[in-house]
């Protein structure tokens, strides 16, 4: 059965959260906002968790659209879009090339860097390599090469978990052990210490925008799963009390990356503001979080927008997208 | 930084407008990673180890059915009406009955039925703990027992345990450090029969002498036991309150020998601190709810709820030989673990250096998932080793999970020998509140 849609009613909308992803109870949150938010602008809104069932379901009755509020692995490395490309279905959000692409840290940084965006001094490297050379000359050469701190992370991973801050040598085991729980590769980065700042860009078909920059100033000093989903823990500034020079930056920034990715409808950069006013490009979000304590919610809002409007407009522009484009 | 434009003025949030406002006891009620994992556990795809869900498959619903059927008809209007704050009378005639098969005499004026033997520990916490008084615990110790003693600002000092429970020497050793620490002890809390989370069970030997410890220092026994009744080879072990009247406030529950879903439990108390529990009670709640009270007492009354517990042990000691058998199939000899003789527990220590809460995302991946040690600790101990449930699964899902989680421990420990013995900072500085919701029973 084919989807119906109009202009002003596309049809009904089918938002997938949850799965079986390390941030399953994140996505789950966020898919509740966002279909709250969908319902609020008259649309027909289906909530569902990604499971056996789902397939046969798209088939049955396939959707006129979806938006994955899926965070982690399946949901932002392009696994389920890949399904609803088979199915012809439209949805929110980057291909799944381009989501390949993205939420691989390592890579997403690499093209950036390519591109001219300032990212921290890393490397990559899969935890194979630690065992098969010796971890401890690996780890020495690491240090020499980044110096410290370090910030080390799962190379595919979200909501900072299996992130840790290395301040002494001493820890670095620990923090690798830490990343690999989440995946086999682990990205070390030099740590710049500054101002965290999150800038959502959205695309409803007239070019990418940067909606107003969210300073993040959590009270332990720092943005970990705690502090990201404690409502209370983290004092949040929109828009950041930055230089407008610097604002302007980071809005370039963002923009930049979502480009130089192939990225579409929406994305979440975040970056460091160093002491300098430096602007740095850590990584982007393809499926950013919209719970009661994200950033991309607050942004929306500090621009004067309606959630529900602006997600609904992003639903237009992709029901009105040719298919496989 | 050089300023050359100016700052713009953006507006500040919390996303919590009362963040200024919450008591001191808030502090640690945060989300977790920990948690968030266990949202993953719940799929049917993750073979949960973690749980302590009572499995009441094997319930006789029809004739519970009829049982709500007649009690409202005959009933309703009594029913589904306030009652006593201190719990049907009736129903705490059957509750004597039920703890004289663990040696205790009683009379149904001592007993306050609870929501849950849950509510009874926070009721006897409420009128017994003033922030910073000490509750002693065994080492590890229930994990919603110490959320109630952390909700109240409690301190917890743990004693340890070993493979007959409760160690005498333990106990007398926390009671002297807390004492010449100047600190104030409000009672032992302990669960003596197949311990949550440890699997033990504290020995007949060592009964009176733990009674015997804690008359001569004047300590109260708070003595915790829903899974008395599952032990799978022997008659029920007289309680602690059978030999000990005045010194034991005893608590019960029928979560695990009927179903949790009723939420009804009891507390057995010395008079003058059964008035105070009452008073609790009614300031908590008003009363217990009077239509599951009612809907116990006549399924006690009409059916033969000690062959349904019968049942329940010989299905749970399957169980438990499913889980044993694949511990010894699967696990590396580095590994160690009791065999319990009854409840829903297994309690597993793993290789030296193997951190618990470390290994948990990895699990979840393998789609197994358990409880860290840590979340039985209120010092932030335990990270080596870790609490299987092996009452809901089927003895089939319990091999497969087994099998699943000596997969992730292979991984770990070859990740060990590469980076070495390490604990994460980021994850050992937490401590509490880390463990599944359904572990609250």
């Amino acid at each position: 059965m084919a989807p119906t849609s109009s202009a002003a009613d596309p049809g009904r909308v089918m938002v997938l959260a949850g799965g079986l992803s390390h941030e399953r109870d994140v996505s789950l949150r966020s898919g509740r906002r966002v279909s709250e938010a969908l319902r609020g602008t008259g649309l027909a809104v289906e909530e569902r968790d990604v499971d056996a069932t789902l397939l046969p379901a798209l088939m049955a009755e396939p959707p006129a659209c979806v938006v994955p509020m899926l965070h982690g692995e399946t949901g932002e490395d392009g696994a389920i879009r890949e399904v609803l490309e088979l199915l012809d279905i439209p949805y929110v959000g980057a291909t799944p090339a381009v989501c390949r692409t993205a939420f691989d840290k390592p890579v997403a940084k690499a093209l950036a860097e390519h591109a001219g965006i300032r990212t921290p001094r890393s490397t990559c490297l899969p935890h194979e390599m630690f065992r098969e050379l010796g971890a401890a000359a690996v780890l020495e050469s690491l240090v020499a090469k980044l110096g410290l701190p370090l910030m080390v992370k799962p190379a595919q991973s979200g909501s900072a978990l299996g992130c840790t801050v290395v301040h002494n040598v001493s820890e670095l085991p620990s923090a690798m052990v830490n990343a690999y729980a989440y995946g086999p590769v682990a990205l070390i980065e030099q740590f710049i210490a500054g101002d965290e700042v999150a800038v959502p860009v959205i695309d409803d078909g007239t070019g990418p925008r940067a909606l107003p920059v969210v300073a993040i100033m959590p009270d332990g000093g720092v943005y970990d799963y705690t502090a990201r989903y404690t409502a209370g823990s983290t004092e949040f500034v929109v828009p950041a009390q930055l230089p407008e020079a610097t604002l302007e930056e980071c809005t370039r920034v963002a923009i930049a990356a979502h480009e130089v990715l192939g990225l579409r409808d929406l994305s979440r950069s975040d970056l460091i503001v160093d002491a300098d006013g430096q602007v740095w490009w850590l990584e982007v979000n393809v499926a950013p979080g919209f719970t009661e304590t994200s950033t991309v919610p607050l942004s929306i809002q500090a621009a004067g927008l309606d959630l529900g409007k602006v997600i609904a407009e992003l639903v237009q522009a992709a029901v009105a997208r040719p298919a496989h484009s | 930084m050089n300023e050359v434009t100016p700052r713009s003025q953006g507006s500040s949030t919390r996303l919590d407008s009362y963040v200024d406002r919450y008591a001191a006891r808030t502090q640690g009620m945060t989300a977790s990673e920990i948690r968030a994992l266990f949202a993953v556990a719940s799929r049917p795809e993750v073979v949960s180890l973690a749980g302590g869900m009572p499995n009441i498959s094997g319930l006789p619903l029809d004739v519970v059915g009829r049982a709500i059927g007649d009690l409202i008809a005959e009933q309703g209007p009594t029913a589904m009406q306030y009652g006593s704050g201190q719990g049907v009378p009736e129903l705490r005639e059957q509750i004597c009955e039920v703890m004289k098969l663990e040696g205790i005499s009683a009379h149904a004026d001592d007993v306050t039925v609870t929501v849950g033997s849950q509510q009874a520990v926070d009721l006897v916490t409420r009128i017994f703990c003033d922030p910073g008084d000490v509750v002693i615990c065994e080492a590890p110790s229930y994990v919603g027992a110490l959320g109630v003693f952390k909700a109240y600002q409690a301190e917890v000092v743990h004693a340890e345990m070993d493979k007959d429970g409760l160690v005498p020497d333990a106990l007398r050793q926390a009671i002297a450090a807390t004492r010449a620490a100047g600190k104030r002890i409000k009672f032992l809390y302990t669960i003596p029969n197949f311990h949550n989370p440890a699997g033990v069970t504290l020995s007949a030997a060592r009964r009176p002498e733990i009674l015997e410890i804690c008359r001569e220092a004047d300590i109260l026994v708070l003595e915790d036991n829903p899974y008395g009744l599952l032990g799978f080879d022997q008659e029920p072990i007289p309680a602690l309150r059978a030999s000990e009247a005045e010194g034991v406030i005893y608590l019960g529950s029928f979560s695990k020998t009927f179903a949790p879903g009723f939420r009804v439990g009891w507390a057995l108390a010395p008079h003058a601190v059964r008035e105070k529990l009452v008073l609790a009670q009614e300031s908590a709640t008003l009363c217990p709810p009077q239509f599951s009270q009612m809907a116990i007492s006549a399924y006690l009354t009409n059916h033969d709820w000690l062959g349904q517990i019968k049942h329940f042990r010989e299905m749970y000691r399957e169980r438990r030989d499913a889980m044993v058998d694949a511990l010894e199939a699967y696990l590396p000899k580095s590994c160690q673990w009791n065999v319990p003789e009854g409840g829903f527990y297994v309690w597993l220590t793993l290789p030296p250096g193997i951190d618990a809460k470390a290994m948990l995302p990895r699990a979840v991946t393998a789609r197994v998932a358990y409880v860290p040690g840590t979340a039985f600790f209120a010092d932030g101990f335990g990270s080596g080793s870790i609490r299987l449930s092996y009452c809901y699964p089927t003895p089939e899902r319990i091999r497969e999970g087994v099998r699943r989680l000596a997969g992730v421990l292979e991984q770990e420990m070859e990740l060990r020998a590469t980076f070495g013995a390490t604990t994460p900072p980021s994850l050992a500085a937490r401590s509490g509140y880390d463990a599944p919701s359904t572990d609250i029973n």
